[in-house]
């Protein structure tokens, strides 16, 4: 229940793009069309999923403090949280890369309609930014940090391609000329915020 | 080869940190780094320190990458990119804990954040790769504080009306909105201090800045 609960909170509440405004570059330049829209999301969800109980297990087994004790006891004092940054941005930028190159090689078409996405990945706040949140908030367990990550990806992918569709339908409307494109973009993803915000407080 | 070398501050350079205050401002024009843009704006404070951070990581990063410029192999650079940044982040970080513990806790993730940035990656690949380091140090200067005044400009508004205060590093909160005006009935706007009106402020100073300078209008 408790990981159903963290799960919705991560998905509504504590939402990627509205609550942190985390990975919203990307979300800017690419909420033009929903299928590309979508298609990002998903890449965004599988890398956090990924990403986040890896750099858990970096954390909770090498980075904190005292962490290293399961090689020897003289490692107790050790603490190498400093490095948490430089550790983070390797494993997502190499994982990045390695999911890549899977892709290219097994599933060609899938990477001509993800390709230039794929590599920008690496540089997506949402992704850094839900390593750092999870260390900061310390979850407990593997599955904590799992269905957090899993969580995060799927708010994005849902503020993503809901900004895609009402971005879709804006095309048709009178928009002043100076707020076209990113100004109104930004508007509506302000009110989508109003929006997101009425789940706060909701508890499993 | 001593004439074809420009002075250090001759027009062309200084056109690399005017340039990004206005006409090509990171935040509103190029709409990069907007992530963290947001979400340190609650306060003056963090907006001044946050800003400080950033132009410092991009001026010194664009600066480490134009001197690296050939020596890194072109399809490993975005992991040598993050890595020069990340050692960067990661001392600006453990200076921020030593000397204002506060700030750093109130900018929590966001600092280490500022890898991620996309205006250092933007500058980095835009300009660093191509440029010799001396302009590229000024260009990232200058997207530092194009990025810095925006930040500034929108916590000033976040907080004068969120909380009626003006929160400067190393001064302490100041009550700008006297306290007569609340006996009258005034009532500060708690909305403001919301994430969301952040979004609206940045929207708000694009409309303002594309509706004077027509330029900037696409299409």
């Amino acid at each position: 229940m408790d990981l159903l609960n963290l799960f919705v909170k991560s998905i509504f509440i504590d939402n990627m793009v509205f609550a942190f405004f985390l990975g919203m570059c990307s979300f800017i330049a690419v909420s033009k069309n929903v299928s590309t829209a979508a298609g990002l999301g998903l890449a965004v969800t599988f890398v956090l999923t990924v990403t986040v109980p890896i750099d858990y297990m970096l954390d909770k087994y090498v980075l904190q403090a005292g962490a290293l004790t399961w090689l020897s006891d003289s490692f107790a004092n050790v603490d190498l949280s400093f490095l948490s940054f430089i550790i983070f941005i390797a494993v997502i930028a190499s994982f990045v890369q390695l999911v890549e190159m899977i892709v290219e090689k097994y599933a060609p078409a899938l990477y001509s309609s993800l390709g230039i996405f794929l590599p920008l990945i690496a540089v997506n706040c949402a992704i850094l930014g839900a390593s750092l949140f999870m260390q900061q908030r310390g979850y407990e367990t593997l599955g904590e940090a799992t269905v957090f990550g899993f969580g995060s990806g799927v708010g994005w992918f849902l503020a993503i391609v809901g900004i895609a569709a009402i971005n879709e339908k804006i095309k048709y409307s009178h928009v002043p000329d100076a707020l076209k494109g990113v100004g109104i973009t930004f508007i509506v993803t302000g009110l989508m915020g109003v929006a997101f915000m009425s789940f706060m407080g909701i508890k499993l | 080869m001593a004439e074809e070398k420009e002075s250090l501050f001759s027009k062309n350079n200084l056109k690399l940190l005017t340039g990004p205050l206005s006409s090509s401002n990171p935040i509103t024009v190029q709409v990069l780094g907007i992530c963290s843009a947001l979400a340190v704006t609650a306060k003056v404070e963090s907006a001044i320190v946050m800003a400080l951070a950033v132009t410092i990581v991009v001026g010194v990063a664009n600066m480490a990458i134009s001197l690296l410029r050939n020596t890194i192999p072109n399809r490993i650079r975005i992991i040598v990119q993050l890595l020069v940044v990340a050692t960067l982040v990661i001392m600006v970080d453990q200076i921020l804990k030593a000397f204002s513990y506060g700030v750093s806790k109130q900018l929590s993730v966001y600092v280490g954040l500022i890898i991620t940035n996309c205006i250092v990656m933007g500058r980095m690949e835009a300009f660093g790769l191509a440029n010799k380091p001396w302009p590229s140090l000024l260009d990232g200067l200058g997207n530092g504080l194009g990025y810095g005044m925006i930040l500034v400009i929108i916590a000033v508004v976040r907080e004068l009306f969120g909380a009626g205060t003006i929160t400067l590093p190393g001064i302490g909160e100041l009550q700008i909105i006297p306290q007569g005006l609340y006996e009258c009935g005034y009532e500060n706007n708690g909305f403001f201090l919301m994430p969301p009106m952040a979004l609206i402020i940045v929207a708000i100073i694009i409309w303002i800045q594309r509706s004077r300078n027509k330029d900037l209008i696409k299409k």
